[in-house]
């Protein structure tokens, strides 16, 4: 066994996926951290301690910025170029660039972050950063494409693999949405700032075609891609269905495009674009649960393993939350529930569902059974992984709970009349309603803090593991041939 | 045509699977953006609405800085509670200047596309400074460093400039500037001229003095300036509603 492992790591470039994975972990500490820190400047304003680089505005793309593209975006480079190797068998192409990807993507996240603290931001949710960290992005996306779609033309295998689909229309889709989301005049060569190309409606069209989907392909096409080769590999079994898979692949790519305006219901963008877009995010309910379906019947078969193996806990409950979470937000697009849930703390909770409950957990899951691999070793403590899943899924359903009472109370207290007519709550009443459930959202995101500590603590101690073992090996060798 | 195809063609050939990715994920994004660019009824055709003076855009800069529109939507819906809680909708006329547009996605505070006019400059500034020393259920951050910073007006023309590439009629030239005395009147057009636009910043300060301190000019100055005009450039007793119900 541990001698085909070996032959594995010498037959595929595991050095940048570990480099990845590492900073995968990182980046997910220090995101979670900035989440659970502006969660509670909500709950305990004093936190912000008057300071500007502290204070809210300025902290919290700090915190989506490295918990989307940092911790999601290193795994999906971490993971994608492990799979697309493995099902093409055959090394990476360009291993230079492939190396090019991964400091100049880490630069983009630890600039973006200084940037938005010092007070430099687009002012674009999710796409803050300023014009020359939108150049880098597009410098490194461009040699990103390169080495997957290289490695995928050098196979030796017939065949591309279901996974690689999910992952080039991710990677294809990004540089698009990047590339339109981002055009923009600067102040001058030497200034950080700069006024975007587009302005009210048209901008926000744009800009929210651009957030759906990155929701869309960042966070759900890449993952599902993450999905289709480590729940049949943890399971050991094949996926359920093939057509399946080739119906809602293709049904998904096509139907996020058109969603990203049930973000503009009852705005000023005209009518028929939030109608278009609330009808496709309805049919594309059925696409997001043929993935679920085909990822959950996949390990039916494999149930017993429920009972022993936490990873595959990981992979059964991000599943059951992706499902949820493609279901709420239809629900969420229709005009009626919109004009609720709009500008609430329920769409907080509807992003954190997904992100929490699926996002993270499925890359736990397959950062759990690649990083073993990756080092040609066990993981060091299975009651650890185990731990790390309740702390996750309870702090999940903390958050999510606490944001489903305060969203819906906000809405409904934003449209109360009172008996002659008049509104029955100033705005600061529901500010003030929201602190329970404000520092309920905090804890929740305490405990998934928790849990990813251990899993660092788990990798780092596997790595040493692995480290060690090689080590040995190695000396084993030297002594056995002198 | 589709009888002897077998989905295996496309996934034995990565040229054609990418090409067909990219096309079944570039329709969407065109049926949905492009036409508002050329639709005419996208944006409404209301008098009033205007470019930013120097001083507001500066402090727009500044509201955009420190991440406003995490908490504050610009973007009042038709609906009868926010109409009695915020003023008439919003109209897409009224952020056709706004490089990048702030309707936001969250209400943590409330919205504040028709802020202006309805506190005094001193109600803001005292609130931007300590918002639980006005609204003691507040948990909205002390904004205390606008009032110590001092404006950054080095790269004012610059940034005009830049606004001006992007569509932003401010006036660079003497032809600019009569193009403008005819859509906006002299008054609004003197405000909307680059080269002035120094002068005209440090004027409407000093005239507006709404951080309470003529003798220099702050970021508060600007952040207020901007507030206050917040909402106010559309007169709505002049138009009937049954003009807008078109583009809606």
């Amino acid at each position: 066994m541990s001698a085909t492992s070996v032959a594995a790591a010498e037959q595929y470039d595991y050095e940048i996926i570990k480099k990845f994975s590492v900073m995968a972990i990182v980046w997910a500490v220090v995101g979670m951290f900035a989440g659970v820190y502006i969660a509670s400047e909500l709950a305990w304003p004093w936190l912000n301690f008057d300071s500007p680089y502290l204070s809210f505005g300025r902290f919290r793309p700090v915190h989506t910025g490295a918990v989307i593209f940092g911790f999601g975006g290193s795994a999906l480079f971490a993971t994608s170029y492990y799979v697309v190797q493995r099902t093409c068998q055959t090394r990476l192409f360009a291993p230079g660039l492939a190396t090019f990807t991964f400091w100049g993507w880490q630069a983009v996240i630890v600039l973006a972050a200084l940037s938005y603290v010092t007070g430099f931001s687009q002012g674009r949710e999710y796409a803050e950063m300023e014009w020359p960290i939108d150049l880098l992005i597009l410098v490194v996306w461009v040699a990103y494409m390169a080495v997957f779609i290289g490695t995928l033309m050098q196979r030796k295998q017939p065949h591309i693999y279901v996974a690689n689909w999910f992952y080039l229309s991710f990677i294809l889709v990004t540089a698009l949405l990047h590339t339109f989301n981002n055009i923009a005049v600067p102040v001058n060569l030497f200034s950080l700032k700069s006024y975007s190309l587009f302005s009210g409606a048209q901008d926000a069209m744009t800009q929210w075609w651009y957030g759906h989907n990155a929701v869309g392909f960042f966070l759900t096409a890449a993952f599902l891609g993450m999905m289709y080769y480590f729940v049949p590999k943890h399971a050991g079994r094949p996926v359920y269905s093939y057509r399946l898979s080739i119906v809602h692949f293709w049904a998904l790519s096509f139907m996020y495009m058109w969603v990203g305006t049930h973000h503009l219901h009852w705005t000023a963008l005209p009518d028929w674009a939030s109608t278009l877009g609330a009808t496709f995010s309805i049919m594309l309910l059925l696409p997001s649960w043929g993935g679920m379906i085909n990822g959950i019947m996949t390990l039916s078969g494999a149930w017993d393993k429920l009972r022993t193996d936490p990873i595959m806990r990981f992979m059964i409950v991000a599943l059951s939350f992706y499902g949820m979470s493609t279901f709420e937000g239809p629900l969420m697009s229709l005009k009626d529930v919109n004009a609720l849930s709009h500008y609430t703390d329920w769409t907080v909770g509807h992003v954190h569902s997904g992100a929490l409950g699926w996002v993270a957990m499925i890359a736990f899951g397959s950062l759990y059974h690649m990083i073993p691999k990756l080092w040609n070793t066990q993981i060091f403590s299975v009651k650890l992984i185990n731990a790390h899943f309740w702390l996750a899924t309870i702090g999940t359903l903390l958050y999510i709970t606490a944001m489903w009472i305060s969203g819906i109370s906000q809405g409904l207290m934003w449209r109360a009349f009172d008996d002659f007519g008049n509104l029955q709550y100033s705005f600061v009443e529901s500010v003030a309603a929201m602190h329970p459930f404000y520092a309920m959202r905090a804890i929740g995101g305490m405990f998934f803090l928790t849990g990813m500590l251990l899993m660092a603590y788990n990798v780092f101690a596997t790595i040493r593991q692995g480290v060690r073992d090689a080590e040995l090996a190695g000396v084993r060798t030297t002594v056995a041939t002198a | 045509m589709f009888k002897n195809f077998k989905h295996e063609k496309i996934e034995t050939n990565a040229g054609l699977l990418l090409v067909l990715t990219m096309l079944a994920v570039s329709i969407g994004g065109l049926v949905e953006i492009a036409p508002l660019f050329f639709l005419k009824d996208t944006v409404e055709n209301v008098d009033g609405v205007r470019p930013y003076t120097p001083l507001e855009s500066r402090g727009r800069d500044i509201y955009i800085r420190e991440g406003c529109y995490t908490c504050h939507s610009q973007m009042i819906r038709p609906f009868r509670d926010e109409q009695l809680r915020y003023g008439h909708y919003s109209l897409a006329a009224e952020s056709k200047y706004d490089h990048p547009f702030q309707w936001g996605s969250k209400r943590t505070g409330p919205d504040l596309a028709r802020v202006g006019g309805k506190y005094s400059n001193e109600w803001h500034v005292q609130h931007l400074i300590k918002p639980t020393s006005m609204v003691p259920e507040s948990v909205m951050p002390n904004y205390q460093w606008l009032q110590e910073n001092k404006l950054d007006v080095s790269d004012i023309g610059d940034r005009m400039r830049a606004l001006r590439i992007t569509g932003v009629p401010y006036s660079a030239n003497d032809e600019e500037y009569q193009r403008n005395v005819k859509q906006f009147g002299e008054a609004v057009a003197k405000t909307l001229h680059i080269p002035d636009a120094l002068k005209n910043l440090v004027a409407q300060a000093q005239e507006g003095n709404f951080d309470g301190d003529r003798s220099s000019v702050s970021e508060m100055d600007a952040v207020v300036a901007y507030l206050q005009v917040l909402g106010t450039m559309v007169d709505f007793s002049k138009i009937k509603p049954e003009d807008l119900v078109k583009f809606r």
